[in-house]
């Protein structure tokens, strides 16, 4: 479609000025027929939702291709009424146009559902109960219990950041058959945290005969449940979790390492520092930038995690281990309570978007000092 | 990734004896990881050998403290004497394999494409709508990256459950999209940036028009950026559990949720729970392995510069 319509001359100083005036007539033609099906499908449903009208669709889908056919004309109404820029325009539009839709429409729902008494199970449908959600939030133990558990989750990071650097480290020393091990040590961030958890989890660290019990036995420890002490059970999920993502701040460690120049190390070196001075004064410095970047991306994944927690402890014992997600996941699935499970959620998006903004102005300022 | 040898960790080291030490700590400690790595793989594919005495007794060799057997992979229907006959169980099997091949696949592919696009018309085109600007736009889709699937969750059950999406694979592709889309965007972004702008000038003073230049000229310099960033939202979509377990129940339900709902169940059969944990990482095991130089690419996009 843009092809064809392109204009002949990418010289002119205004293309929107070669463009004739049918052409942009026909764009505007379309794009207000375009929106006004949309609004007219949009009413229409909602007349016959609310029972107003006896003509409409069982479902909303109708609405979802209407959409599609708006933004098909909103491109075409583009490329015809602004001739070079709208072709450019028409990059943008479908990621943007896509996300919007996506996301937007999505939270601002979220965010009625949020005050709402909305359970899916029940016949009586949704109520609108205003705050009351918010008040049951503040005085909810579990919730709270959830979000300083994911303070400890997130402080994990900076174990699993320091052993990172040292797998960085070793893989950028002067060693043979280095791609083999950098495939090795890549491997677990591959695998299904779903099947990790069954592997580690529920196998390896099983209490009578997993390997990794009866290790700890011969270790010298008794009595080696990991999921069974609230402490141990915390622990081991960060372990897990910490197997399956290391890898991921490594690799950007490595390519830190990799992608620092030759001379400065030299200079040290002939300077006649030692290793460990070299490593404090020279690489970690240099390395600041990539770190920050790898911990706080690190941070960001870390923020969403669920997925073990749902298939290996449920949040046990007695929501010892629960994250956020896996607590809302629970709310849902037992008591099929959206109204309140969303309420939730986006308090812990308010939560994320302050802390993770924080985050970005302190890293940016620790970087900056350092520089 | 050039791999360089940068040798300052020995390069310290004058007596010989010193120089042994620290090989054999570097050694030790790479061999120590990569047991750490591989142990668990390594302890599921052979359990799937194992016969229930086998387990309880912790063997670990095969053939030495156990003799292999298709236990597992026959309850799934896969050993060499059950794959010709009819099993419920593989089917089922396949089914929530296919699924999660088309999902990942066609989500990471319609990322790719609209990803690419607008990272392209972000990196070359100065856009300005309403008040937004180039940068605000670049860091509305970054942006994305940190909501946390919980939060999208439930309005998208009931909406779905509207528009009758829910329990589709159509309705999983949409949101896989959304979720990778950042990130292909954040990769794709740095491939364009290296590209340099004197080439399109040149197809475009040749007659190309814009998007002639780009599909000609820029997309096939750009092809190994597009496969790293597939490769990375292809891990991302295959492995993601929490929106399948949300909005699919019986059709679209992908390997993840399979695995999962196995293990809730009481008195799991080991042997098979590890042939089918076996099963669902193995392509992507694969497919890491053999494309390794494409997922470090996309790791490592945009962090160093």
């Amino acid at each position: 479609m843009a092809e064809q319509t392109s204009t002949a001359n990418a010289w002119a100083a205004d293309p929107a000025d070669l463009i004739p005036a049918g052409r942009k007539r026909l764009g505007w033609g379309l794009l207000a027929l375009a929106t006004l099906g949309l609004l007219a499908i949009i009413v229409v449903q909602i007349l016959y939702k609310t029972e107003m009208s006896t003509v409409g669709f069982y479902t909303w889908r109708p609405v979802v291709y209407a959409y599609i056919l708006w933004g098909i004309a909103l491109g075409a109404w583009q490329v015809l009424t602004r001739g070079e820029d709208g072709q450019r325009a028409l990059f943008l539009l479908p990621a943007l146009l896509f996300t919007i839709a996506m996301v937007i429409f999505p939270t601002l729902f979220g965010f009625y559902i949020a005050l709402t008494d909305w359970n899916l199970s029940s016949f009586s449908g949704r109520k609108f109960n205003g705050l009351d959600n918010f008040w049951q939030m503040l005085a909810d133990p579990y919730y709270r219990n959830a979000l300083f558990n994911m303070v400890l989750y997130v402080l994990a990071v900076f174990v699993e950041y320091a052993i990172a650097f040292g797998l960085a480290l070793l893989l950028n020393a002067q060693i043979r058959a280095r791609k083999f091990f950098r495939v090795v040590f890549l491997l677990p961030l591959m695998l299904s945290p779903v099947a990790v958890s069954w592997m580690i989890g529920k196998s390896l660290m099983e209490y009578r005969f997993g390997p990794a019990a009866t290790l700890a036995r011969h270790l010298g420890w008794d009595n080696p449940a990991f999921f069974s002490n609230p402490i141990t059970a915390r622990i081991s999920i960060m372990v897990l979790d910490a197997w399956t993502f290391i890898p991921f701040m490594m690799i950007m460690l490595l390519a830190g390492l990799q992608a620092m120049s030759r001379e400065v190390l030299e200079a040290a070196r002939v300077d006649g520092a030692t290793t460990w001075q070299t490593f404090w004064q020279v690489i970690f410095p240099l390395m600041l930038p990539v770190s920050v970047t790898a911990v706080i991306l690190r941070i960001i994944f870390k923020l969403k995690l669920a997925d073990i927690i749902i298939t290996v402890t449920s949040g046990g014992p007695g929501g010892a281990t629960d994250s956020v997600s896996s607590f809302i996941y629970r709310e849902y699935r037992d008591r099929s309570n959206v109204g309140y499970g969303t309420m939730l959620a986006m308090a812990y998006l308010v939560i994320i978007i302050v802390f993770v903004t924080w985050l970005l102005k302190f890293a940016s300022r620790f970087v900056r000092n350092v520089n | 990734m050039s791999v360089q040898t940068t040798d300052y960790t020995v390069s310290e080291i004058r007596s010989p004896a010193a120089f042994i030490t620290s090989r054999v700590f570097i050694y030790g400690a790479l061999v120590f990881w990569a047991f750490i790595c591989l142990f668990p793989i390594y302890w599921t594919i052979t359990t799937s050998f194992k016969s229930a005495v086998d387990v309880t007794q912790g063997h670990l060799i095969p053939f030495v403290d156990f003799t292999p057997d298709w236990k597992g992979w026959r309850s799934l229907g896969l050993s060499p004497d059950s794959i010709f006959q009819t099993s419920t169980v593989r089917d089922e099997f396949l089914k929530r394999f296919m699924n999660s091949v088309i999902t990942s696949v066609g989500a990471s592919g319609l990322a790719i494409i609209i990803g690419s696009l607008a990272a392209y018309g972000l990196v070359r085109y100065r856009y300005h709508f309403a008040w937004f600007k180039n940068e605000d736009i670049s860091f509305f889709f970054l942006s994305q990256l940190i909501l946390p699937p919980v939060v999208l969750a439930l309005p998208f059950l009931v909406l779905y459950r509207e528009v009758a999406l829910l329990d589709t694979r159509i309705g999983l592709v949409l949101l896989y999209t959304l979720m990778v889309l950042p990130i292909v965007i954040w990769i794709m972004r740095d491939q364009f940036n290296s590209i340099p702008v004197e080439l399109e000038e040149a197809a475009l003073v040749d007659g190309l028009s814009i998007w002639g230049a780009f599909f000609r000229i820029v997309m096939p310099i750009a092809l190994p950026g597009m496969v790293a960033a597939f490769i990375l939202a292809m891990v991302l979509c295959w492995n993601e559990y929490f929106f399948a377990a949300l909005l699919t129940s019986t059709d679209a339900k992908t390997i993840p949720v399979m695995v999962a709902s196995q293990t809730g169940s009481q008195g799991i059969n080991w042997w098979s729970m590890a042939a089918l944990a076996t099963a669902a990482i193995a392509p992507l095991a694969i497919i890491g392995i053999a494309l390794e130089r494409y997922l470090i690419m996309g790791m490592t996009a945009g962090s160093v510069k």
